[in-house]
């Protein structure tokens, strides 16, 4: 039985500095410090459960309040239950966990809102003229990437291997809807003009099938171990191999299929016939291929397009609905998810102009062609890679993506209080409220527990093991009851079942 | 392959079949509408796109990330 798809989007940030000398490090550093200083209690990350290497300074609280323009790791966890941190020289936001794909549009949504936010903000501790600009890409034109992934929560009891197998057809073939397209190439050995336009961001950096790495050489399935949850029961799938969206609708698509066909993995319904003779020369072929008339080698000898795979994975997860239910992404989302696949993937073969309102390197594909075309443009021109880096430029006055028509799934409002306000579906419930209520008696947090000091005893840290625990549902009365941070244990300790 | 024939077939359907999901029937408005504000958002292009694209595409240089 399929077990619930808690998911979030961890995004890092493309960042640009203007008519100011700052490294991308305290660049990013002040963007972070200049969005915290909207309240007076900011909350450290805590490192506990994280493996060597990572930098622990975000640990020592005093450093973390020094002045913003210092070269300090901020790393910090809001009030909607989002961890929001420097990572190699980028900004980078996490969503809280939700409890299904839309709740993640939002949440993905809100993050945009409070980098839009941070940017404002940076601008009074900046010199005069001097700018901080984020973009929501994936990569420089120069080969360099930086990451947008995805996390799921998977049954523990399935066989990795077999998760790998039968995922990886997805992920390979999923960016006929999930690119983000790019102009130019970058994979090893390629010269930028070598493809005109592509897919995808990310594609030309994945060089590996399966594998630990997520800097260099880049599997199409991260091995990361992570839980962040109860480790016997539960995974962390880590999904390195997406494209940030711009488009809502994309991000919906991105996350609510690859929910399903995780579930369907769980319940064993989805088989090997997928499987790929060549995944790294696929995502590839797949992705340098706009026409999406490119077929891929299958693993029994045959061949097929990204889109014929794509349609049999619908049909099959169609009667996997229909035999075990959409619980897994909850029924709602899950009806969402099937009718907008079959849509997409419709509009994709018959034109995918046709799909132009969701998916992004449709929609800037479009600008790029049409630019080129009126200004009869060769495709290396520097105006149309200007053009694609535009694109997912986050100021509403320079965005391109902002401009052309993309169908939009959330209400301004509801982003508006995401931004502030953790979901209601998981214990990220349980995190953001404790910060809006108490910060000042939080020592650190981070996924799966938070470290009260409540004056006279020793730290007391609360361990959240279980995502679906700390809901609103089961949690509201508590915090309605609670008084103070010491009154809010001392109730726990009562009740441990939150 | 048969799937892809079959599901070409049924996606006309959809619409009609669908009703109640009014965004579907707009989709051919909207596709319609995107393609008139084309040549609108080309003109708007030459106004916000970054004013020297050669310095600003070589100046975009990232560190690499995860």
């Amino acid at each position: 039985m399929a077990i619930p798809k808690v998911c979030g989007i961890e995004t890092e940030y493309g960042i640009v500095v203007r008519n100011a000398e700052y490294n991308a490090v305290t660049a990013s550093s002040l963007l972070i410090n200049a969005f915290l200083g909207r309240s007076n209690t900011r909350t450290a990350w805590d490192f506990f459960d994280e493996q060597p290497g990572n930098d622990a300074r975000g640990l020592l609280l005093g450093e973390i309040l020094a002045p913003e323009v210092e070269t300090h790791l901020v790393n910090t966890v809001l009030t909607n239950g989002a961890r929001y941190y420097v990572d190699h020289a980028h900004p980078e936001c996490s969503t809280p966990e939700c409890r299904t794909p839309s709740e993640v549009v939002r949440y993905d949504r809100a993050a945009e809102e409070i980098l839009r936010l941070s940017m404002e903000r940076a601008l009074a501790l900046l010199p005069a003229g001097g700018e901080i600009v984020v973009y929501k890409n994936n990569s420089d034109g120069k080969g360099n990437s930086y990451g947008c992934h995805e996390n799921y929560l998977v049954d523990r009891a399935v066989p990795f291997g077999r998760l790998v197998n039968q995922i990886t057809p997805h992920f390979v073939t999923r960016q006929v809807f999930t690119g983000a397209g790019k102009v130019g190439c970058e994979s090893p050995g390629s010269m930028p003009g070598d493809i005109a336009y592509q897919l995808s961001q990310r594609a030309d950096f994945f060089e590996e099938e399966v594998g630990l790495e997520t800097t260099l050489k880049r599997p199409i399935v991260n091995t990361r171990d992570e839980p962040h949850c109860d480790p016997a029961k539960y995974r962390r799938l880590h999904v390195i191999v997406g494209d940030a969206n711009m488009s809502e609708v994309a991000t919906f698509l991105k996350v609510g299929t690859t929910a399903i066909v995780l579930a369907m993995i769980e319940d064993d319904a989805l088989g090997d016939d997928f499987t790929l003779a060549h995944p790294v020369t696929a995502i590839r072929q797949v992705s340098n291929d706009p026409s999406l008339r490119a077929t891929i080698a299958l693993g029994n000898g045959k061949r097929a397009t990204a889109l014929e795979v794509q349609w049999k994975l619908l049909e099959r997860a169609r009667s996997w609905a229909d035999r075990h239910g959409l619980d897994a992404v909850t029924v709602d989302d899950g009806k969402r998810i099937l009718e907008e696949w079959e849509s997409v993937l419709t509009g994709l073969e018959h034109d995918p102009n046709d799909v132009a309102d969701v998916v992004d390197w449709v929609a800037k594909k479009r600008l790029v062609d049409g630019y080129a075309q009126r200004h009869n443009l060769v495709p290396t021109d520097a105006r149309l890679k200007a053009i694609d880096l535009q694109y997912s430029d986050l100021r509403r006055d320079k965005s391109l993506a902002a401009r052309c028509g993309l169908r939009v799934m959330v209400d301004e409002a509801l982003v508006r209080e995401a931004v502030d306000t953790p979901p209601d579906s998981t214990r990220a419930y349980f995190r953001g409220t404790c910060l809006a209520r108490f910060a000042p008696d939080i020592v650190a947090a981070n996924w799966d527990s938070i470290v009260f000091d409540v004056g006279r005893d020793p730290l007391k840290r609360v361990p959240m093991m279980e995502p679906l625990r700390g809901t609103k549902a089961l949690t509201a009365e508590l915090f309605a009851a609670s008084t103070s941070a010491a009154d809010l244990i001392a109730r726990l300790g009562d009740a441990p079942q939150t | 392959m048969a799937e892809r024939t079959k599901k070409q077939r049924s996606a006309p359907q959809r619409e009609e079949a669908t009703p109640t999901d009014s965004e579907t029937g707009a989709d051919t408005e909207n596709t319609d509408r995107l393609k008139e504000e084309l040549d609108g958002l080309l003109d708007e292009i030459d106004e916000v796109l970054e004013t020297n694209a050669e310095d600003f595409v070589k100046s975009y240089v990232q560190k690499g990330g995860q």
